[in-house]
């Protein structure tokens, strides 16, 4: 089976404003070495789809950074491998404003592609999927779209974040699809992952203007779940998105526990893939104190780390204690510091004798390159 | 093609007799050492780190690991459109093919890889030495002196110096008596088994030492020594910095430890000149509630859940509650069970050990090793004494 991925790597920025002032949302670090888009990446090479487009809006350089040749992906190849698309703007055009924009603006890479199956995916889908047999399924009941949805419990948050859930009957054809931002309770969420067949997919770009579509899950899911085949796949393995920084703070804790972490990382043997930085293994001295934590290579160690993750090349000096905090890459803690329930973003530096504290629902962040 | 202005030659067939148990299932150079890292690392990433490009791998004794390991070179960079690393073991020719007799035959039988990249001069490296070196100073001084042969010395502790070639050289350098291991050592300049040669020069030398039939067709043995007798122009290049010979368990454990403390002997994480390897794609280590880690490196994919203290721990490790392991190397993807208590020992890799297990002294020291070698499966309760080693 002949399938396409395509990432989108912005389309929430706005939900996560910290973390994505100088990244794009595909870029942020992830799980002490990863950054979210790895995921996504890894899920689809190991499900055997070797041509990939990725499409930015902005600041992208950090995920150009990052990708490169696609080549520890496995994804440095003749035919296919990585594509980076960059907005197309021509004109007057002005850059895309919603995921149905994106898609026209690579109206040419669909075109010039062979395969007959999309699998399309937004960035921030940490979970460990294999899209085989969701494609084997679309294949299957003759379906435009498969949306790959997740049972999910929605606690009554504060945080109002546009959701689409989905009902759908005995033979998974979807029935109705609503999206709002006042979801809450037990439902169906559409996990952003979907198979579409790459024609039907044409033939939505090529009658947008005609059809009036402008929005993808508005014109097409919600509008469209009666006219078109749309199908529903259930995953029910670990998943989490990331849609705010104390959601992020929470869902990267998560991986302290090892139920989680072996899903994420080990299932079915399928490996999730990153850059490879070549730092040197984490030192820890003989002052050094670690506790439920997740530790990246090139970590110098001399103080205390509890319940927290600490990315590549992160040191903690003597005396300094760190607690259910997340460091980023190259982040130093000074002497006798003390980090509580802060995420500090890359190549910060924490001088001697600070104490920096957040609560556990309001992370303190510190962001790139800050000195305090 | 443009032409090189050097290519190395790494000489990685050697057993590694010395080694036992660590050494009977894979070479000596694709031993792993540091956590991460393999011996063979070291020479590779620092031709990466010294602008040289092209390095032939001449591999003789169980060589699949090696190949593997190495594929096409992409994670020392020497994945090149002209140049790069080559895997080079023994082959069928139309007269005959043999394996390769010595060190020097080993360069011999492969000339016609040397003719292709037409260098000017050739390096000589072995793989199974840990140091950091570049090697582009040390050509430097070769082109700078007009030499025929330039050999990296390391001064040594006098008591050490009959393991090695010693050699005297005058105040420019120049070297005027070379002897291979010695009984009464004239002096502690001890080669390092590193030689630049000017590519002409070397293949003729190859090719009188092959027509020789009392040679040994060994660079130390015979190479050496003849370029001395004929009044060749050989100098001595000062290597100062952490050299170690890991030829022994005892040297192997040694220097692993040599990478611990709060000044280690030996840093890896300098960003000027990193050590590359392949990487395992796994994600960070975690440490358990119970787990303690004192003057350590790990590297990523362990669970820890003992106490771990004065020890290099590979990739994908897994050190089970209630354990206590003190002074020892524990390879890749091993697993300890619970409760046990590993003491000097060395564990290679894919090695499994039960729960209750004893695995050396708390009393020994750095010459009784406990050695398990690769993939045993040890059962709950087992008991490898000081020193012994299981194959």
């Amino acid at each position: 089976m002949k399938t396409l991925g395509v990432i989108f790597s912005n389309i929430h920025d706005k939900e996560i404003t910290e973390l994505t002032g100088k990244r794009t949302l595909a870029s942020i670090p992830f799980g002490g070495r990863y950054r979210l888009i790895d995921f996504v990446l890894s899920n689809m090479v190991n499900s055997g789809i070797s041509k990939i487009g990725v499409i930015t809006k902005m600041n992208y350089q950090s995920l150009m950074d990052h990708v490169g040749s696609g080549k520890h992906w496995d994804l440095s190849r003749k035919t296919g491998g990585l594509m980076v698309l960059p907005p197309y703007g021509a004109g007057d055009n002005s850059l895309y404003r919603s995921r149905f924009e994106a898609i026209c603006g690579i109206e040419n890479f669909l075109k010039h592609s062979n395969e007959d199956y999309v699998v399309m995916s937004d960035c921030d889908t940490v979970c460990n999927f294999n899209f085989n047999d969701v494609v084997e399924k679309h294949v299957a009941n003759h379906a435009d779209i498969t949306v790959i949805v997740c049972r999910t419990e929605l606690g009554p948050s504060n945080e109002r974040r546009m959701r689409t859930a989905v009902e759908y009957d005995k033979e998974m054809r979807v029935t109705k699809v609503t999206t709002s931002d006042k979801l809450s309770g037990k439902k169906v969420l559409f996990t952003n992952m979907m198979v579409i067949s790459r024609r039907f997919l044409l033939r939505l770009i090529d009658n947008a203007d005609e059809w009036g579509y402008k929005s993808f899950s508005r014109d097409v899911l919600v509008r469209g779940c009666r006219e078109h085949r749309i199908f529903a796949y259930e995953y029910d393995g670990y998943f989490s998105t990331v849609d705010s920084l104390a959601n992020y703070y929470a869902r990267s804790l998560e991986l302290l526990d090892k139920k989680k972490r072996d899903e994420l990382f080990y299932k079915d043997g399928a490996n999730i893939y990153t850059k490879v930085r070549d730092s040197a293994p984490a030192r820890f001295t003989g002052d050094a104190k670690v506790v439920n934590s997740l530790v990246a290579d090139g970590c110098e160690i001399e103080g205390e780390v509890r319940n927290s993750i600490l990315f590549r090349g992160v040191k903690v000096a003597r005396g300094a204690v760190v607690t259910d905090s997340i460091v980023f890459q190259d982040t130093e803690v000074g002497e006798n510091s003390k980090l509580h329930c802060v995420i500090a973003d890359k190549s910060v530096k924490v001088l001697e004798d600070r104490i920096l504290s957040g609560h556990s629902t309001h992370p303190y962040f510190i962001a790139k390159d800050t000195v305090i | 093609m443009k032409k090189k202005q050097c290519v190395a030659m790494l000489l990685a067939g050697g057993q590694g007799t010395r080694l036992y148990a660590l050494t009977s299932r894979a070479p000596k150079p694709a031993v792993s050492f540091g956590a991460k890292y393999r011996i063979i690392d070291f020479p590779l990433s620092n031709c990466t780190n010294s602008g040289i490009d092209t390095v032939g791998i001449l591999t003789q004794y169980q060589p699949l690991i090696l190949n593997e390991y190495i594929g096409t070179g992409g994670p020392w960079d020497l994945d090149r459109m002209y140049g790069g690393a080559h895997v080079l073991p023994p082959y069928q020719a139309k007269t005959g093919g043999e394996w390769y007799k010595g060190t020097a035959n080993a360069i011999y039988q492969n000339i016609h890889f040397l003719n292709e990249y037409d260098s000017e001069h050739v390096l000589i490296l072995s793989g199974d030495h840990i140091y950091k070196m570049d090697y582009s100073d040390m050509l430097r001084e070769h082109i700078e002196n007009d030499a025929d042969c330039t050999i990296s010395v390391i001064d040594v502790d006098e008591r050490e110096a009959s393991r090695f070639g010693i050699m005297d050289f005058g105040a420019d350098k120049r070297i005027t008596s070379f002897e291979e291991k010695p009984k009464k050592p004239r002096s502690n300049h001890a080669s390092m088994g590193i030689y630049i040669f000017k590519k002409s020069v070397l293949v003729d030398e190859l090719t009188a030492d092959e027509a020789d039939p009392e040679s040994v067709n060994d660079f130390g043995k015979n190479i050496i020594p003849n370029m001395l007798a004929a009044k060749k122009r050989m100098f001595a290049y000062m290597f100062k910095g952490y050299w170690k010979d890991v030829g022994t368990v005892a040297s192997l454990w040694e220097a692993n430890m040599d990478l611990l403390g709060d000044r280690p002997a030996l840093t890896l994480n300098d960003a000027g000149s990193k050590i590359y390897s392949r990487n395992e794609p796994l994600p960070p280590t975690f440490f358990g509630e119970k787990a303690e880690v004192v003057n350590c490196i790990l590297t990523t994919g362990c669970e820890i859940y003992g106490k771990v203290i004065n020890s290099v721990i590979g990739e994908g490790v897994v050190i089970g509650e209630g354990t206590v392991v003190e002074n020892s190397v524990i390879m890749s993807n091993s697993t300890i069970g619970k409760n046990a208590s590993l003491s000097y020992a060395m564990i290679d890799e894919n090695v499994e050990i039960g729960d209750k297990s004893t695995i050396g002294d708390k009393n020994s020291d750095r010459d009784k090793i406990a050695l398990v070698g690769r993939g045993n499966k040890l059962e709950k309760g087992s008991v490898v004494a000081a020193g012994e080693i299981v194959d």
